[in-house]
């Protein structure tokens, strides 16, 4: 019964508000999406209904996670209000939930901003009020212990507190939050994923991701924009743990409103912070059609652990803004000293160790599936962001792998293809594509020769391995690179 | 057996007390040190544990059907909404009635503490202290001291790492711990006769401030073991209960003195 006076009275006193002019339920949505701006010119009640849920749901493609939730997914509903605005928050804890829950949000001023108040257990609902007093984008989260817990599963969203005076007015918005998991099992372990407290305590994630999965941003779920639009992200970040350096890749932030604040300080910005716990709103105008890569720039965790999305811009191309490839040349640096006794000796004993495992079909056996474990890394790290985890490409724009009678009729063309690089139509499985494909030609032969071995034998997909000397042989038969235009 | 050995000694030690036989269906829990995950700065940083007894497994609908049965009072539709919330006995089809036939043996769930309290009452018993219980389960099957066991810890955490379940398996169904009682982890939360002392206030992060002392009239130093997440998920569940309360995966089970 503990707390039950203090609340009547508080209702009891509670003073009437002049300035509150009608009451209304807020619109609350789900990333990346946002709720329109506000257009009263007046204060008002706002009636907020957030729901917490367990839920199971995709991380990551094979993989499941118990998330809890604000709202039924990661991050939770984005919430929009008005500077002065009167809220009536109802948290409702969903009766399937294994654990009690509350909310902290940043925008409330007041201890523990909204946590004691709303200490929720399962099947039951909390209402407390506050008023918005400083405009802001705000993050809010779970409070209950064992906090980063919560945090860690999930529960973490945005408010903004619109100024009086609204903001400015721009053609497309959206909402984006990274958040951290730790699982039990490695990145991309299929299944059922638990918490790693020890991971988290130490603070290392097995996946950073933007909007609460890998590839939540990517593909068709990408966020678009026609040239000339200028956008704002609302960017947030839940953590538990890490500082996020948000960056679109060919783009440059024309504002920043840093760290959430309502005045834009800064202009001109490559890569912005982002405090666990903390938000940026970033503006800017698209010019140049195409697709923007959007990242942590901290790069293992965007190219090994999913904090990668995709801005899409549709429209005529601006080639006085961005001119494309004029000039495709290899580029060879400075080698290693060729004819050199140690090279000679190396080579003879790669040779003997050739010929070895030749002679002995169960090490040849072992030799193709440990070129598959080594081309897979080379895949992650090199090929999935356009040909997909999954080898399925994208439609119309990437052609798949995966079961491709393209890849899969010719083998050296494949060597060639990934060497030189790839332009102008070409028909995979009865589709035709015509996009271009840069050479990857700063792999080894090795790297190829595995990447390779692994696309070949993946998702359905079985052929005898790559191997290295015919990728060697090949990149000696390439044509010699024509002279670097700018030199 | 080794076990029945271990336990022969400690209890001949700490409680003074021969080889007992506990009664059908409840174990002997051995007097031992429980250290208390929050406590307040005057507070001893371990309790000792009497030595008690604690039902092997937790009250099932079967069990729950007799009581109601015999008091009519604290069936669905009789009970007082000051002693239980109206999602009391929820899953239940009638007042008489637990429903699917495989619930006989499930936990009964969807009781206030009043109830729990009632329960025990009638059967002779007393809901465990949350030191009791603290203290029963912090044993792995394999020794009475599991909290320390990591392993362990991280199987308990697996089980919120799962979604809940509407049809819960019987009651002592897996291994039972140390003290041969079955599961105090992995199937539902349970009521203890002090689940409000917790002193966790909402706000995990207050808990340890100013806020608490007065709250509590305890000052406190916080948490004793900062690593132990499956005890702070319990504290704060306990916290955010009322007595009247019923929850889905909230039952409970008796314990009695020697």
């Amino acid at each position: 019964m503990r707390g039950t006076e203090a609340e009547v009275k508080a209702k009891a006193t509670k003073p009437a508000d002049p300035a509150i002019v009608g009451e209304e339920t807020a619109v609350l949505t789900q990333a990346p999406n946002v709720p329109p701006p506000i257009k009263r010119s007046h204060a008002t009640k706002v009636i907020i209904k957030l729901e917490v849920r367990e839920v199971v749901r995709k991380l990551s493609d094979g993989v499941e996670y118990l998330f809890w939730t604000f709202g039924g997914e990661v991050p939770g509903s984005f919430m929009r209000i008005r500077e002065g605005d009167l809220i009536e928050f109802h948290l409702n804890n969903h009766p399937s939930s294994k654990l009690p829950h509350n909310i902290d949000l940043h925008a409330v001023t007041g201890p523990g901003g909204g946590a004691a108040s709303s200490f929720t257990a399962p099947g039951h609902s909390s209402v407390f009020s506050f008023k918005a007093l400083n405009p802001g984008l705000y993050v809010y989260h779970c409070a209950t212990a064992p906090v980063g817990m919560h945090v860690g599963n999930g529960m973490y969203g945005l408010i903004l507190v619109e100024p009086t005076d609204g903001l400015p007015k721009v053609d497309k918005e959206y909402y984006v939050m990274q958040g951290e998991f730790y699982t039990m099992g490695k990145f991309g372990d299929p299944g059922l994923q638990f918490f790693d407290q020890e991971k988290a305590v130490d603070e290392r994630p097995t996946y950073v991701v933007f909007n609460g999965a890998v590839s939540s941003l990517v593909g068709d779920k990408a966020i678009t924009a026609n040239v000339g639009e200028t956008v704002r992200i609302y960017v947030g970040n839940g953590g538990p743990n890490l500082i996020a350096s948000f960056h679109v890749i060919g783009e440059i932030f024309d504002r920043v409103y840093a760290e959430g604040s309502t005045t834009p300080t800064l202009h001109n910005v490559q890569t912005t912070i982002v405090p666990a716990g903390g938000s940026a709103m970033v503006e800017f105008k698209v010019e140049v059609p195409g697709t923007y890569i959007l990242v942590d720039h901290s790069l293992f965790r965007a190219f090994n652990k999913g904090a990668l999305g995709m801005l899409k811009v549709n429209g005529p191309e601006n080639l006085l803004a961005y001119s494309g490839k004029e000039v495709d040349a290899v580029y060879l640096g400075r080698q290693a000293e060729a004819g050199s006794e140690a090279e000679k000796r190396v080579r003879a004993l790669e040779e003997q160790m050739q010929q070895a495992i030749k002679s002995t079909p169960a090490i040849a056996n072992l030799t193709k599936e440990l070129q598959v474990e080594r081309g897979k890394q080379v895949f992650m790290q090199t090929c999935f962001v356009c040909h997909q985890v999954d080898g399925k490409g994208i439609p119309n724009q990437i052609p798949p792998l995966a079961g491709s009678d393209f890849l899969m009729a010719d083998h050296e063309r494949a060597i060639r293809i990934v060497l030189q690089g790839q332009t102008g139509e070409l028909t995979v499985n009865g589709k035709k594509y015509n996009g271009t494909m840069l050479p990857l030609n700063n792999l080894s032969d090795d790297e190829i020769a595995n990447v390779l071995t692994y696309v070949k034998n993946s998702w359905g997909n079985t052929a005898p391995a790559v191997k290295s000397d015919t990728v060697r042989r090949i990149r000696s038969e390439t044509p010699a690179p024509v002279a670097n235009a700018y030199e | 057996m080794g076990i029945g050995l271990a336990l022969t000694t400690v209890i001949g030690r700490g409680a003074g007390l021969g080889v007992v036989a506990p009664p059908s269906g409840m174990a002997l829990v051995p007097s031992g040190r429980y250290e208390p995950l929050f406590r307040g700065e005057k507070d001893p940083k371990e309790v000792t544990v009497e030595a008690f007894l604690l039902d092997v497994a937790p009250v099932s609908n079967a069990d729950y059907l007799e009581f109601v049965k015999a008091n009519p009072k604290w069936r669905r539709s009789e009970v007082k909404r000051l002693f239980a919330d109206e999602n009391y006995l929820k899953s239940w089809a009638d007042d008489l009635d637990f429903g699917a036939a495989n619930r006989t043996n499930a936990p009964v769930v969807h009781v206030s503490w009043f109830a729990a309290k009632a329960y025990c009452a009638w059967k002779g018993k007393r809901l465990p202290t949350t030191a009791e219980w603290e203290y029963a389960a912090a044993a792995s099957p394999r020794r009475a001291d599991g909290g320390k066991d990591t392993q362990f810890k991280q199987q308990i955490l697996a089980w919120y790492a799962q979604p809940s379940v509407s049809n819960l398996p019987p009651v002592a169904s897996r291994t039972p711990n140390y003290f041969g009682v079955h599961d105090l982890h992995g199937l539902v939360w349970e009521w203890v006769a002090d689940f409000n002392t917790a002193m966790v206030t909402g706000d995990a992060r207050g808990d340890t401030g100013l806020e608490r002392k007065l709250f509590c009239g305890s000052g406190s130093e916080g948490t004793n073991d900062r690593e132990n997440y499956p005890a702070y998920m319990r504290y704060a569940f306990r916290s955010s209960l009322k007595a009247a309360y019923t929850v889905h995966n909230l039952g409970f089970r008796g314990a009695k003195d020697l």
